[in-house]
């Protein structure tokens, strides 16, 4: 007779955890990678798949949702695909190995796994808290990724392209970024796949040194038998500016995390996120900002087009610490509803300690605009391209932001693409 | 070209009737101008005409060129060439002017069966009507109707006219809110499209409008029905004496 608790293991947390034993020997890393990964599993184990009962997961229960994870499967790597805009360098990973790196100037490309083995990422790999799940997974299971420098000084005249390939099975990657001083640089993370059953992570961590300036891109084209949890980090210092634009257009079940750091006065930071779900998919935006000194400023703005029997959800939480006066943080989320079935949460939240501060928060929840419809009809429109029209007004404004015409207009492309399969 | 029967319509939402029992004729070639009151139902109308949703036909029928046109949506019907120059023409935030102009000059095009406009064709049909118009391309560069004042709201409605050319045009009183030099720039488009084989339904509430769109026709709707038609003459004798005692004739 079974005995079952709360405690007792989905099938998905039994695969997830029996599969370290057979891994483990092929894992790269020294001793101290062994000890972060050990810490890790002993985590997962204990804490086991969150249910809604933990609140950073509330509105996605992976527990519940989580019904199987996709074997690891040697055979479903690939090769690099091409880059959304031409002409940028390209640094690809396939089914959890690196295949291929370009070159370019300024920037130097190591392999992570070469960085396991010999210990010296060893202390990123700590999670980052109890209900940390992503990390958890990534730092049990993470076998290789590219660790990228972008040098002092450096302004890169086209993008880098940081290719993250997974059309089926399992792997856990992650991309270090360094940026140095004053550099420049546009980096595109193409989280790509999922043409069958897939189960992968992917953690990113960027630091902008003193006064660089990046614009980093994370793209999600993947199939809907793709599960998918991703963690950005970002430590900013003095005067420090990034742009980070998220845009999810597939998967089954999608988790990004962003957790940004301003640490340096001065330092801005800007969320862009555009989320296109559709079928029965679930993709859950969670975002953490901490203004930790004077003067610092962050912009999110989410834009989301749910139809079908979608659901999406958007979790904002801007800190700011008790020194940090003068900080200015707004935060949006807007959805535009297109089907009765489809469904978006918000919930954005501020956490303010400071007593000089300028902070916002605001969500709404709309659908097409029947004059605005009955406009564009009557001018032989028909319905389906008059809606497109509408559903691409309400995204497009975001993504001009961006004044990179190539970028605008690759992703442009990917929202006509989408709409057009789910219009 | 236009013929309304015995139409009656009321609001879908609740039931309301508005349109009772109208009737009226308009040629090709010929302006017609519908003349009342607030609350005639002359807005209605022209919604009603256009396809609107919100209305809904309960009894006769309206034929376009000899065919019933009730069950063509609103983009069917305006493809067939049927335009309706709004009142008030929805601000659009996002969707581009130039790029709303281009699609639905095209899918005009497709739906009847005729090539897609080349880049460099629809810039010069774009151009050339803006000029007549008096219209400033920068201003096409904005966002549909956003930031327009009323006046560049009404012009962008007939430059769109222009640039799709259709065959019945309904104008839901295009005077409303512009200036005497606007109103001339406006008639004078407008005045250009007359035409043989185009027919014009100049819907307004003052005779001012018909000083420089001279109607051939003038037909005053009063609680949902033509009470009363006749030539230029009727309009300049609303405008002297009110509507109140044609009402009462009526009655």
């Amino acid at each position: 007779m079974n005995v079952h608790t709360s405690q007792s293991r989905t099938p998905a947390e039994t695969a997830l955890i029996d599969a370290f034993s057979e891994r483990v020997g092929d894992l790269p890393g020294n001793a101290d990678v062994a000890v972060a990964r050990d810490t890790a599993l002993e985590a997962l184990k204990i804490q086991g798949l969150p249910s809604r009962r933990i609140e950073s997961w509330h509105y996605t229960d992976i527990r519940t949702q989580l019904r199987s994870v996709a074997p690891f499967d040697a055979a479903a790597g690939s090769q690099p695909i091409a880059p959304l805009i031409a002409g940028s360098t390209v640094a690809a990973v396939s089914n959890g190995a690196t295949i291929s790196a370009g070159q370019v100037d300024g920037v130097t490309f190591e392999k992570l796994s070469e960085k396991l083995a010999d210990g010296t990422f060893a202390p990123a790999l700590a999670t980052r808290s109890t209900d940390d799940l992503i990390g958890q997974i990534n730092a049990a299971y993470v076998t290789d990724g590219w660790h990228v420098d972008i040098a002092e000084g450096a302004e890169l005249e086209t993008p880098l392209e940081l290719q993250n390939l997974q059309k089926s099975g399992q792997s856990h990657v992650r991309f270090p970024v360094r940026v140095g001083k004053g550099a420049k640089a546009t980096i595109i993370e193409r989280q790509y796949g999922g043409e069958g059953e897939a189960f992968s992570s992917s953690i990113s961590q960027l630091t902008v040194a003193d006064g660089a300036e990046i614009v980093w891109i994370i793209l999600r084209q993947h199939g809907d038998t793709s599960v998918q949890f991703c963690q950005f980090n970002a430590w900013l210092g003095k005067d420090a500016k990034l742009t980070l634009f998220v845009v999810n257009a597939g998967g089954k079940l999608v988790r990004q995390e962003v957790h940004v750091l301003a640490k340096g006065e001065g330092s801005d930071f800007q969320l862009r996120g555009i989320n296109l779900l559709g079928g029965e998919s679930h993709t859950d935006v969670t975002m953490t900002v901490g203004h930790l000194v004077e003067n610092t400023t962050s912009t999110e703005i989410v834009r989301n087009v749910v139809t079908g029997r979608a659901r999406g959800v958007f979790q904002g939480m801007i800190r700011v610490a008790k020194i940090a006066q003068k900080t200015d943080a707004r935060m949006a989320c807007n959805s535009l509803l297109l089907s009765d079935d489809a469904e978006f949460d918000a919930k954005p939240e501020l956490e303010i300690f400071a007593d000089d501060v300028a902070c916002g928060h605001g969500a709404t929840v709309t659908e097409i605009d029947q004059d605005h419809l009955f406009y564009l009809m009557a001018r032989g429109i028909p319905e389906k391209e008059a809606r497109g029209l509408l559903v691409k007004a309400f995204v497009a404004e975001i993504i001009e932001e961006l004044e990179d015409e190539p970028l605008v207009e690759a992703l442009e492309a990917i929202l006509e693409d989408w709409l057009s399969a789910h219009g | 070209m236009l013929e309304i029967k015995n139409l009656h319509a009321r609001i879908a939402e609740d039931g309301t009737e508005i349109i009772r029992g109208l009737n009226l004729t308009v040629k090709a070639g010929e302006v017609a101008a519908i003349m009342g009151p607030n609350g005639s139902g002359k807005s209605t109308l022209s919604y009603i005409l256009a396809g609107r949703e919100d209305y809904e036909v309960t009894e006769g029928d309206i034929l376009y060129n000899g065919e019933s046109i009730l069950d063509l949506d609103p983009a069917e019907r305006a493809a067939k060439g049927i335009f309706l120059a709004f009142q008030y023409p929805m601000e659009i935030p996002g969707v581009a002017t130039m790029e709303f102009l281009k699609v639905a000059m095209n899918e005009q095009r497709k739906a009847r069966g005729e090539e897609e406009l080349k880049i460099p064709e629809f810039m010069k049909r774009v151009k050339d009507a803006a000029g007549l118009l008096s219209m400033d391309m920068g201003m096409l560069k904005r966002p549909l109707n956003v930031g327009f004042s009323g006046g560049e709201k009404k012009r962008a409605e007939i430059l769109q006219m222009k640039l799709l050319e259709p065959k019945l045009c309904v104008l839901d009183e295009t005077d409303s809110g512009l200036d005497i030099d606007a109103l001339k720039i406006v008639s004078e488009g407008v005045n250009a499209l007359r035409s043989p084989d185009r027919a014009i339904v100049v819907i307004t509430h003052y005779q001012r409008l018909l000083d420089y769109i001279v109607p051939d026709s003038v037909h005053v709707l009063y609680k949902g029905r033509v009470i009363k038609s006749g030539d230029k003459t009727l309009a300049r004798q609303l405008e002297e004496n009110g509507y109140a005692e044609i009402i009462g004739e009526a009655a």
